[in-house]
């Protein structure tokens, strides 16, 4: 190597968590998630063009206590990503860079995704008549 | 003209003018995502608890199927734009790194094929 005291990025392991990063890596994972979360889309929508039996196992599956664990991590990766990415969008036309305005919208993004997974299921439920 | 050499430009790495375009589609069908993710969410709600036939009815009209297939075309690209800069970052190994892009491709056209046959096999 030329110049082995040229400054390096330090590697992850020995970065101090910060918040920004935190949710940085959080828009990663649930969009990963998101991902793995179309192949059961893709399941439901072939089990309805299956027909109607298939289409009822699929909904008692999607209905189960494990089911139902997945579906409110996919609803609550959705939300999300959805919410930090239009945060992302507003850094893209050079908004909110400033470190306050960035920590303060990662909450915004975070609260919003929880509330309206919350209120998403809440609804579901009511619908199913058990609130 | 060019000053890449061919088969650095065969191989798409470096500048080839490519890299702001795939950028730039990741955004544009983030700003489409945004609506369509919303009504995807509010039509999953909805459709909490119902069984086949009200199921298949909501997929057959005409404005939840051209949505639907709007929805998961949009997804499944901007999926795999956003999955190939992950493995990109995360893959340094040359041979592992191009068959795991290959296979994300293969993989998100095929599901996102088989989504669309079955919302047009449910609809028409």
């Amino acid at each position: 190597m030329a110049n082995s005291n040229r400054p390096l990025s330090p590697h992850l392991q020995v970065y101090r968590p910060q918040w920004t990063m935190m949710l940085s890596i959080l828009h990663r994972i649930t969009g990963v998630a998101l991902g793995l979360g179309t192949l059961l889309l893709a399941w439901w929508l072939v089990a309805a063009a299956t027909g109607p039996d298939a289409f009822a196992t699929a909904q008692k599956i999607v209905g189960s206590i494990p089911g139902r664990f997945v579906l409110l991590g996919f609803t609550f990766s959705l939300f999300y990503h959805l919410a930090n990415g239009i945060r992302h969008l507003f850094w893209d036309v050079g908004v909110g860079f400033e470190l306050k305005a960035a920590q303060k919208s990662g909450w915004f993004a975070l609260v919003l995704a929880v509330v309206l997974t919350i209120a998403s299921w809440y609804v579901g439920y009511a619908m199913r008549g058990q609130v | 003209m060019t000053l890449k050499s061919p088969l650095g430009q065969a191989r798409g790495m470096g500048s080839a003018r490519k890299g702001a375009d795939l950028w730039w589609l990741q955004r544009v069908t983030a700003v489409a995502l945004i609506p369509l993710s919303i009504w995807l969410m509010a039509s999953l709600v909805s459709l909490t608890g119902a069984d086949h036939a009200r199921f298949t009815e909501w997929v057959a009209s005409p404005i939840n199927a051209v949505a639907l297939l709007l929805a998961i075309s949009t997804s499944f690209y901007h999926f795999k734009v956003g999955m190939d800069v992950v493995i990109e970052d995360y893959v340094h190994s040359e041979g592992i790194k191009i068959a795991s892009l290959l296979f994300t491709t293969f993989a998100t056209v095929l599901v996102g094929a088989v989504c669309a046959f079955a919302v047009l096999k449910l609809a028409l």
